[in-house]
């Protein structure tokens, strides 16, 4: 359904209008004040803009869209199990997450084409940080996604759906960086608790990985809560069908 | 050897909360027979179907379709049911070639015979030359239950089930879908819901009726007119004083009841009769009213008790009885 709707492609369209701004606002900015980190880093790090409402908006109709029409329940009377029910959601809406931020690579790309000699060579086009932005994009998208999918599969309201989306991820996202400024400030806090505090916070995995540190915790704690509200997921279509 | 029968569901109870949707249902449906699963809104004909499709668990009590457990085995009691839901649910973004393939793949039709499949179920619904390159959302409500039909029937489905096929269709429509449902005798067996009476009469073998969560009666057509209303009732059109025409059977020793009387012109009256004596009286009938003073017999035909007037009768009935004191039920 998600390939088929207008809201998909509405979305993307969205996406790449607000990312192709940011990125010219940040070649912008650079001209006017040199700085000594990559355009593609800086363009990455607000990733978290458009996951506020391009997850929304790709995952809210995935199940609560099928249950307030009906179709979840024609869905259940083929011999589909609600595991791959669940799994084809989210893989549908993951793999397009994700190729809307392959397309964005088309920035940088077209700006080195139409100005070749305005930027040093090679430094639009850094593969080590765009690997590294890549490989967190995907496996933070994993986590973002799945989010979209649980907070549709308990509603039978896309708007529900995608307020709960919208403020869940708000709270990983933002609230994971507030407490790590609240633990910075604390100062006396116990070490395991800065460790816990450290292990969600979005935008240090972000720095690591685009500096080319591969930790496995992130990869851990993004593929543990994926499948975790996954499985919650396959549990209430199966309990609310 | 005895065949297995397509659905045999007993003592099926579903709750939802305090609230008992059906208890204790019993029934069963043989394999090729067009069943009608008759009762008023709220009787508990969506939640037995969905029990039966895999979709709800029941509270308590089996159900066997093609002679596998519902609630043990789910996943293979879906290869053999095609389901149409109630409001006949459809993605209004599709076309429905494509959704129809898409549902094909859902359902385990094998790669090479997805399209052959396809074709025969838009073929048998009239979809293949007027809707099939159609975007569902644009579709008349006669076509989309078609749609929902050929849905129900890819895979082919040994059981067949249609929640409310015919709501909302204008005469023309319900009269394809008898014809459709008709191809399908014999073929598969199907079980239809409805609340529109004569729609069930014209297309079942056999009918159902649940109110209230209960099974309040089950056979032919036949079998409930003699059960519910045995009595002889006779339609008369008559000139004169029609009052006249009880006294003067009362007179001759038969027991009549005019049970409805519809004036059709100046002195001109159309009786509707109920005789409890047995037999054929429509002769000894013409015979008695014949040659008298007070009004003149125009017109005489014996009136066969239509399903709505079983209905009321049975639903009416099931205030005081349960399904336990009707044997002839699970037959």
């Amino acid at each position: 359904m998600l390939f088929i709707s207008p809201h998909t492609y509405i979305a993307a369209v969205l996406f790449l209008c607000l990312m192709g701004f940011i990125y010219w606002a940040i070649l912008r900015g650079m001209v006017n004040t040199p700085s000594e980190t990559l355009p593609t880093v800086q363009f990455f790090s607000v990733f978290w803009i458009p996951v506020f409402f391009v997850v929304p908006l790709l995952t809210m109709r995935s199940i609560a869209g099928e249950r307030s029409i009906g179709t979840l329940d024609t869905l259940m009377t083929t011999p589909t199990s609600r595991v791959a029910v669940i799994l084809s959601k989210f893989a549908g809406a993951y793999l397009f997450y994700m190729l809307l931020w392959v397309l964005t690579i088309g920035f940088p790309l077209v700006t080195e084409k139409l100005y070749p000699n305005a930027a040093e060579s090679g430094a639009l086009l850094e593969v080590e940080p765009l690997v590294g932005s890549f490989l967190f994009l995907a496996t933070s998208g994993l986590l973002f996604i799945s989010i979209g999918i649980f907070a549709s599969s308990i509603t039978r309201s896309q708007l529900v759906a995608g307020m709960l989306t919208f403020t869940t991820l708000f709270v990983v996202i933002i609230g994971g960086q507030q407490m790590g400024n609240l633990a910075d400030a604390g100062g006396e806090l116990s070490s395991w608790v800065v460790a816990a505090v450290n292990y969600l916070q979005i935008f240090e995995h972000l720095d690591d990985f685009s500096r080319g540190i591969i930790d496995t915790r992130p990869f851990f704690y993004y593929t543990s809560t994926t499948f975790l509200l996954l499985g919650l997921s396959t549990l209430v279509i199966e309990a609310k069908a | 050897m005895e065949t297995i029968p397509s659905i045999r569901v007993k003592d099926l109870t579903r709750q939802y909360g305090a609230l008992t949707a059906i208890r204790k249902v019993n029934f069963t449906v043989n394999p090729g027979e067009v069943v009608g699963f008759l009762g008023p809104n709220g009787a508990g004909k969506s939640t037995t179907m969905r029990i039966l499709s895999g979709i709800m668990s029941a509270t308590s009590g089996s159900a066997w379709v093609g002679g596998i457990c519902v609630a043990q085995n789910p996943h293979e009691v879906k290869r053999k049911i095609g389901y149409m839901p109630e409001n006949n649910p459809l993605p209004d973004d599709m076309r429905v070639v494509e959704y129809l393939r898409f549902r094909s793949r859902l359902k385990e039709v094998p790669g090479h015979k997805l399209r052959a499949a396809v074709e025969e179920a838009m073929e048998i619904c009239d979809l293949a030359r007027t809707a099939r390159r159609k975007i569902i959302g644009t579709l008349s409500k006669g076509f989309r239950q078609r749609v929902g039909i050929a849905d129900a029937l890819l895979g082919d489905p040994e059981i067949i089930i249609m929640d409310e096929p015919t709501i909302g269709l204008d005469p023309h429509q319900i009269q394809g879908i008898r014809k459709l449902i008709d191809n399908l005798r014999g073929k598969h067996t199907v079980i239809i819901s409805s609340h529109i009476l004569p729609e069930i009469e014209r297309s079942c073998d056999r009918v159902i009726i649940i109110n209230r969560g209960r099974i309040v009666a089950a056979g032919t057509s036949k079998e409930l007119r003699e059960e519910f209303l045995p009595s002889n009732r006779f339609s008369l059109i008559v000139e004169g004083n029609d009052s006249a025409v009880a006294a003067c059977l009362a007179g001759r020793g038969i027991d009549a009841e005019i049970l409805e009387c519809t004036p059709i012109a100046e002195n001109w009256s159309e009786l509707n009769l109920r005789v409890e004596n047995e037999g054929n009286l429509g002769p000894q009938l013409i015979q008695l009213l014949s040659n008298q003073r007070e009004f003149i017999l125009h017109s005489l035909a014996p009136r066969e008790p239509n399903l709505e007037e079983i209905f009321l009768a049975a639903t009416k009935r099931s205030w005081e009885e349960t399904i336990e004191t009707k044997p002839k039920i699970s037959a």
